[in-house]
């Protein structure tokens, strides 16, 4: 019966519709919130994906070879499941509360949410997991043409040998692709989890197992008389007797170390790993099942692996039969056709299990981190403006998942010959060891940078390409076997794999060692050379203290709506279930609905990890953004992220806003002071001008006192010139002492005003009229120009008096003598009363037109033997009376030409 | 919380033990031509002591109260 092919692939093909009717079947019941995989034992189960064909079919090949050398692999993920209280259940928490939705989103989010960073984790995880890929479709592909060949035991044809279009592997990796995309793909969810998937992924893990252990009973106490039975006849043969003990070596049991560390780190970081056991977690207290239940599944899977592996020896003494194949033809050489189909489905499972999840974690990695982040930035596309951009994302997941697998394909057309199941699994264990210091250093150090983990990623993956990737290329065939033997463009320092003379290690090992050397260097290195950012302090805080972290959302500020935010959630998820989320999430938090929910920090939060899931938290920060007018965090804002982990911190902020506070009333007195100072200066200025202005008239004074005192012989006429001299100067004197006094009292604002309607024309007239005999003196002719009504304002008349004969003795004084003209007029304009006094003396200036009402500075001065005519007060005391009355007093004039002083007075309304 | 950190410590001491079981110099003791049972030496004891590592980890974890 199995001789026929169309019988494996109808069976083939059933396999897949029961898979596919558990993953209907349990969406269906997460949809009505009666979740099948809600249980730790379903969670366990689900970890087990990590075995593969590599466990199924390889562990026995391996040990075939190496004798305990397979154990490793899963010592490794025992020892890390101890751990996993404390890191993989921190990896939960932490994943739960930033909604990362791979590996790769983790890595970017923790590191101030990188774009590049989680397309550089991306690029290394489809590189590094592609062998991986390959080994499935080898393991199903061989175990597929063996099978046809029932019951004859024939090895297939080398890979690539057979033409492309008649290599079964390519069917392999055509209907794996076809199913995956039907079963992952179907619809976009928000928190990119798969509860088919997870159901499924469950049942086929009985299913390996079931197979595995019949195929290990059936040859143990079946063919042989139990283990004691088979060991003793190993002891027989000399070449069997040796896989009883492991090399005595130091490199083997370095290598021993090696691979256990290695599985250590895998079990963790394989993309499929880290989506079933993070992602796909539906409940952090799962955990704790798992922590004993994934090891003894191992462990159940490990116990028949020997005695196959003896038996397949024993049985096939001749060689000729690959020992990755002896689970399938030891049941084959003794005709057991059940069991035979059964480990056929057995070995399928194994496979398309890691295929499916490897491919949609990397898919849901491809679209997220490293397609949409270019298609976004992409202005031409226009992406923005797309109402829903759901099926683009589901379109690009599918275009992923079939590329890998082709990739898959090619890697195992180019080198799946020259290894064995095994070293081809080892090779990607090494690659995704690589995102080990990033992702552990991240959850326990908040010191890591942006640039460290790019540095350490890069520089780890490049060596892993270096030392392991094209080794593998060159062993088929497809380099020069110059490489491998003198190294890069012939220099001995850098065979890839006695890198710098290194040797003593099988390739793993020394792949591990270098690779990871570089990496944590890098890690290690570029992240101590600064601090982080306030971003990446943020994010550390999240991920290094996340047990600790209560709902609380710091350092956010922006303006938003909720009606930019719904629709743009929208776009990515569908109008309608973002609606329900932004409704359920309105309702968790205790709101009525939609319209109620404010627009604040928590909401944004919310909205970005929901997009999150969707386009990855890169993606998500940069289309939350463009909605939100995010704010740049403010020095308190960062204060406070960075406070947020510890006490001290927060009191040092203390401390540090009072030694603020102390700054600032510090420059608040230094400027106090500055202004005192000044006032200080003025006074002492104030002073000796007042002193040097008394001193002139009072000198004068006594010059001429003593003259007329000392010398009696003076004639009479010259005498009386003296004493005429001595009481100009007195009156001087006393008018300087009244207008010094005057000033004083009006700065201080002590002087008496009374305010009365005063009317500016008869002022004018009244005070030109006590001026005439200045006027005659000097032969200067006076004009008036007055309006024939009141021109009221409210002001006190002898202030305006002063004002105006100020004014007026100025331009007297500054008029030539004979043909000097005077013009005095009033007016109204706007509002305003205007008063102008104009002569026609040599003028002022522009740049002293502000000058001469500083006080002490004189009009004319600047002939040095100009006699000062006045006090250097009136102008000072004019404007500060005009002033006080709401007016205005200034000068309009050019050298030479004469000067018009004005004044202006608002008018008081006469009803 | 005090019941969870012993249950921490537990779980990282059978770690530590975990690592020196299943390494030189321990595993290098019992890598010897002989059998204990019928069954090789080290495979009795990586598998036995793998499978008490296991029961203690399944023991310290699901004991719900002290």
């Amino acid at each position: 019966m199995l001789q026929q092919g169309w019988v494996i692939v109808l069976v083939s093909f059933a396999y897949l519709g029961v898979l596919f009717a558990i993953a209907y079947q349990a969406d269906r019941r997460a949809d009505s919130g009666r979740s099948l995989i809600a249980h730790p034992t379903v969670y366990a189960l689900s970890l087990a994906v990590y075995c593969t064909t590599w466990t199924f079919y390889g562990s026995v090949g391996r040990a075939a070879a190496t004798g305990i050398g397979f154990l490793p692999i899963y010592l490794g993920p025992t020892l890390m499941l101890a751990l996993g209280w404390f890191v993989l259940h921190k990896i939960v928490r932490v994943a739960k509360a930033n909604r990362i939705t791979s590996i790769a989103d983790f890595v970017a989010s923790r590191y101030g949410k990188s774009q590049l960073l989680g397309g550089l984790v991306t690029v290394i995880a489809v590189v590094g997991v592609v062998p991986y890929i390959a080994l499935q479709l080898k393991a199903v592909s061989s175990s597929f043409a063996i099978l046809t060949g029932y019951p004859e035991i024939v090895m297939p044809a080398r890979a690539g040998a057979a033409p492309l279009l008649q290599d079964s592997a390519l069917y392999v990796a055509i209907i794996l692709a076809a199913f995956t995309i039907l079963f992952g793909t179907r619809h976009l969810d928000a928190t990119e989890r798969h509860e088919g998937m997870v159901a499924a992924i469950a049942f086929e893990s009985v299913v390996k197992l079931v197979a595995f252990f019949a195929v290990g009973l059936y040859v143990t106490y079946g063919i042989y008389d139990g283990f004691g039975d088979i060991f003793d006849r190993a002891q027989e043969v000399p070449k069997l007797a040796k896989l009883m003990v492991t090399a005595d070596t130091a490199a083997s049991y370095g290598s021993w170390a090696a691979l256990t560390f290695l599985s250590m780190l895998s079990v963790l970081l394989l993309p499929r790993q880290f989506q079933i056991a993070v992602v796909e977690n539906v409940n952090e207290a799962h955990v704790r099942r798992a922590v004993w239940l994934f090891p003894l599944y191992l462990f159940l899977i490990n116990i028949f692996v020997l005695p196959i592996a003896i038996g397949g020896l024993l049985h096939f003494q001749g060689g000729g039969v690959d020992a990755d194949t002896f689970v399938l033809t030891l049941p084959m050489a003794h005709q057991q056709e059940a069991l035979t189909l059964l480990v056929f489905i057995g070995g399928l499972s194994a496979a398309t299990g890691m295929v499916i999840v490897e491919t949609i974690a990397l898919s849901t990695m491809v679209c997220n981190d490293l397609v949409m982040p270019v298609l976004l930035r992409w202005r031409a596309l226009r992406l923005h403006e797309r109402q829903d951009l759901s099926g683009l994302l589901l379109e690009i997941r599918r275009w992923a998942i079939a590329v890998i697998l082709m990739l898959g394909y090619l890697y195992f057309r180019l080198a799946g010959e020259a290894y064995a199941l095994v070293s081809i699994g080892l090779i990607s264990f090494a690659a995704v060891a690589q995102f080990a210091p990033a992702v552990i250093g991240g959850l326990y150090w908040k010191g890591g940078t942006r640039e460290g983990a790019l540095a350490g990623l890069l520089g780890g993956f490049l060596v892993w390409c270096y030392t392991l990737l094209l080794p593998s290329f060159a062993k088929s065939g497809w380099l020069p076997e110059q490489f491998m033997t003198q190294g890069l463009f012939g220099v001995e320092l850098l065979r890839p794999q006695q890198l710098f003379g290194l040797t003593g290690l099988d390739e793993i090992s020394h792949c591990l060692f270098w690779s990871l050397f570089v990496n944590l260097a890098a890690y290690l290195g570029v992240s101590l050379l600064r601090a982080p950012d306030a971003r990446e302090a943020r994010q550390a805080s999240l991920f290094v203290d996340a047990p600790r972290q209560r709902g609380e959302l710091a350092g956010w500020r922006g303006g938003v709506r909720v009606a930019d935010l719904l629709p743009m959630a929208g776009r990515f998820l569908g109008p309608e279930r973002a609606r329900e989320a932004f409704e359920r999430h309105a309702r968790s938090r205790g709101f009525a609905g939609l319209d109620a929910l404010p627009a604040d920090a928590e909401l944004v939060h919310f909205a970005e990890s929901l997009l999150a899931g969707a386009i990855g938290s890169a993606s998500a920060r940069v289309m939350v953004a463009s909605v939100v007018q995010e704010e740049p965090l403010g020095l308190d804002e960062v204060m406070n992220i960075l406070d947020e982990a510890s006490q001290i911190r927060a009191y040092s902020r203390e401390v540090e806003q009072k030694s603020r506070e102390l700054e600032r009333a510090t420059a608040e007195l230094r400027e106090a002071n500055e202004r005192l100072r000044e006032l200080d200066r003025m006074k002492d200025d104030f002073i000796s001008t007042v002193t040097h202005e008394l001193r002139t008239p009072l000198t004068s004074i006594r010059a001429f006192s003593e003259m007329l005192h000392e010398d009696p012989k003076i004639e009479l006429a010259e005498r009386s010139r003296f004493l005429g001299i001595i009481v100009g100067e007195t009156e001087r004197l006393s008018r300087l002492i009244n207008q010094i006094l005057d000033l004083a009292k009006l700065e201080s604002g002590r002087a008496e005003w009374t305010s009365t309607e005063v009317d500016l024309a008869e002022v004018v007239r009244e005070s030109a009229a006590s001026m005439t005999q200045v006027f005659r003196d000097k032969g200067v002719t006076l004009d008036l120009d007055l309006p024939p009504g009141a021109v009221v304002v409210l002001a006190d008349r002898d202030r305006l008096v002063q004002v105006v004969i100020n004014l007026l003795s100025n331009a007297v004084k500054f008029a030539p003598a004979g043909r000097g003209r005077v013009a005095a007029a009033v007016a109204v304009d706007r509002g305003l009363a205007q008063v102008t006094v104009a002569d026609n003396g040599p003028g002022i200036h522009a740049s002293e037109h502000e000058r001469i009402f500083e006080k002490f500075r004189q009009g004319g001065q600047d002939v040095l033997t100009d006699k000062p005519q006045g006090t250097g007060l009136g102008l000072p005391i004019s404007r500060q009376i005009v002033e006080y009355f709401g007016g205005r007093l200034w000068v309009e004039s050019e050298a030479g030409k004469g000067a018009r002083f004005k004044f202006t007075l608002p008018l008081q309304d006469t009803r | 919380m005090n019941h969870s950190r012993l249950t921490a410590q537990r779980l990282a001491a059978l770690f530590l033990l975990g690592c020196a079981l299943f390494n030189y110099p321990l595993l290098a003791l019992f890598n010897r031509a002989a059998e204990i049972f019928g069954i090789p030496l080290l495979y009795a004891f990586l598998f036995g002591s793998w499978l008490v590592l296991i029961l203690l980890m399944a023991l310290a974890i699901e004991r719900r109260e002290d």
